[in-house]
């Protein structure tokens, strides 16, 4: 790599490619370790499309809601199964493509991953190993700019799950306060924050005006969005983990390792 | 002592130090040119309460008559004395020795991305030739009483660019030019970005700056990996409140098909 980056001529010559001696290679060896056992459990599960439902306990893993094809399990529909008989992989990945284009596209994820896997670069004021960059000029990174459009589709996403988790509560006329229920319902609301606290719901709330006085109603909005929108890289990391867990536990209770805990 | 006695005497200008907490220090200064350079130990006095450019300053009076600093204000805004410690970018000046891992080394070697003139002292030209390619504020005809009303609200947003104080640490942080030399050609930086940012969101500029940061100064080359971020001394949230929101407008104008389909896209619509 000698003569490109901060080998060029002219600049300092020094050999090392960092002089960073803290440890600046943790962070994103622990969002690869994280994401890549994310990325496997997830494609597992999805493929999968087993133990997916406790129709007992009215506990659908967020994966698979909504559920849309005939395959789904009998009651795990609470939308109707529109797609029929047409699609004949797992009906988790008719919905997965939402969150996953979302969360591909997000500037944060964009940073956690630019950083861990593609090294671009692995950590500040340590160079990258590529000898070309254009970042996201374009194909394919130019799609990032799409981000928006899934904000826009997968935010019914937490809502869905909110309402499983409800339905998980109010289960066939009786009311059931499961711990289930509750793991749902942690996947919901923090799923919702994280959407919300989008930077392009920030911008589309007011981000984008440059007369907030003249618009008291999305100032506001806006102000609300940019205090979750100081919190998205934790909010990110912690919806990832409650949607993560909540299939899981899902898995096991549809599964019969263990029954719901619940009263009433 | 007199008062000539007491300026030969470094010692006396640091009335009532306690001794009792100064230790020696191990340095590694890099020196050199643009041709060649490396770095050297120096082994130096530390005492309570000191900077690193005070050590810097130490080894120039007592070692190296000859090291080459920049340096003005002392007070972390002038931004002249950037440099990287322990590999870091950081201002010499506000970068205080007890915050580094007690019992180490110290290294201090000039910024990176930028070609180096002597010692610590860089030249940051490629910054100023950046800034002369902006098109300055622009701002509507006054009213008819001949003065601009702005709401405090509309303005505070860009207020926070104002802090800058061209340091350049983010210039020279930002992997897109530090790590490609190539890429100085057709990248503004970061430092430029909020400066666009500033002007775009400013509730009199006529200008537009959408397009120009996306086709000219490279907005589009920034993965948002937000080094910038990290190193700004001022604490400006570079990426989140300048660069996003600037990426987000370039959308609306370029690459949002709804936008095109109402007929927004043309021209500049943040009203
Ligand atoms: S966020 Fe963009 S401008 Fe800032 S350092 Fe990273 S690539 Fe450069
Ligand atoms: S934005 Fe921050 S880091 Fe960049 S030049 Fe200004 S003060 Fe320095
Ligand atoms: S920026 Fe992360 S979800 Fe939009
Ligand atoms: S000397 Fe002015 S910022 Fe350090």
């Amino acid at each position: 790599m000698a003569g490109t980056g901060v080998f060029s001529p002219g600049r300092a010559k020094i050999e090392a490619r960092t002089l960073r001696r803290d440890r600046w290679w943790l962070e994103p060896a622990i969002t690869f370790t994280v994401f890549t056992a994310f990325i496997i459990y997830s494609t597992i599960r999805a493929f999968w499309d087993v133990n997916i439902y406790s129709a007992e306990d009215h506990l659908l893993s967020p994966f698979y809601s909504p559920c849309l094809t005939n395959d789904c399990p009998e009651g795990a529909s609470h939308l109707g199964t529109p797609v029929g008989d047409w699609f004949p992989l797992s009906p988790a990945l008719l919905i997965l493509i939402l969150p996953l284009g979302f969360r591909m596209t997000c500037y944060y994820y964009r940073k956690a991953y630019y950083r861990a896997f593609w090294l671009s670069p692995p950590a500040c004021a340590v160079a990258e190993p590529h000898t070309k960059y254009t970042g996201e000029t374009r194909f394919p990174l130019i799609f990032q700019n799409a981000h928006r459009w899934f904000f826009w589709l997968s935010l019914p996403l937490p809502i869905l799950i909110g309402y499983d988790g409800i339905d998980a509560i109010y289960a066939d006329g009786e009311w059931k306060f499961g711990l289930g229920a509750l793991v749902l319902l942690v996947a919901a609301v923090t799923l919702l924050a994280y959407s919300l606290s989008c930077h392009s719901c920030r911008h589309i709330m007011g981000g984008r005006l440059n007369h907030f006085s003249k618009h008291p109603i999305r100032y506001w909005g806006w102000t609300q969005v940019t205090k979750l929108n100081g919190k998205h890289m934790q909010l990110a990391w912690i919806s990832l983990i409650a949607v993560w867990f909540a299939d899981f536990y899902v898995l096991m209770v549809a599964a019969d390792v263990f029954g719901d805990p619940h009263i009433g | 002592m007199t008062i000539t006695e007491s300026a030969n005497n470094p010692k006396a200008f640091a009335p009532g130090v306690d001794k009792s907490k100064s230790y020696q220090a191990n340095f590694k200064v890099w020196r050199g040119n643009s041709e060649t350079g490396a770095l050297q130990d120096y082994s130096v006095e530390v005492n309570d309460g000191e900077v690193v450019l005070d050590i810097i300053f130490r080894i120039q009076a007592d070692q190296a008559n000859d090291m080459a600093v920049r340096w003005n204000c002392k007070a972390g805004k002038c931004g002249s004395c950037s440099a990287e410690i322990n590999g870091r970018p950081r201002l010499m000046c506000m970068t205080r020795m007890s915050a580094l891992p007690p019992g180490e080394e110290v290294v201090v070697t000039p910024m990176r991305a930028f070609p180096v003139i002597k010692d610590l002292v860089t030249d940051v030209s490629f910054n100023y030739e950046k800034a002369k390619q902006i098109p300055a504020f622009a701002p509507k005809p006054r009213e008819a009483d001949g003065t601009y009303r702005m709401q405090q609200i509309d303005v505070e947003r860009g207020q926070e660019f104002r802090k800058c104080i061209e340091c350049f640490m983010c210039q020279n942080v930002c992997h897109v030019v530090r790590d490609h030399e190539e890429n100085k050609k057709s990248f503004a930086g970061p430092r430029f970005f909020i400066r666009l940012a500033e002007l775009d969101m400013h509730p009199l500029d006529t200008n537009d700056r959408q397009m120009l940061a996306q086709e000219k100064h490279g907005l589009g080359m920034c993965n948002i990996t937000k080094c910038c971020t990290e190193v700004c001394p001022e604490h400006i949230k570079i990426t989140d409140n300048g660069i996003i929101p600037l990426k987000e407008r370039v959308v609306d104008r370029k690459y949002d098909p709804l936008f095109k389909i109402l007929g927004l896209s043309k021209k500049k619509t943040n009203d």
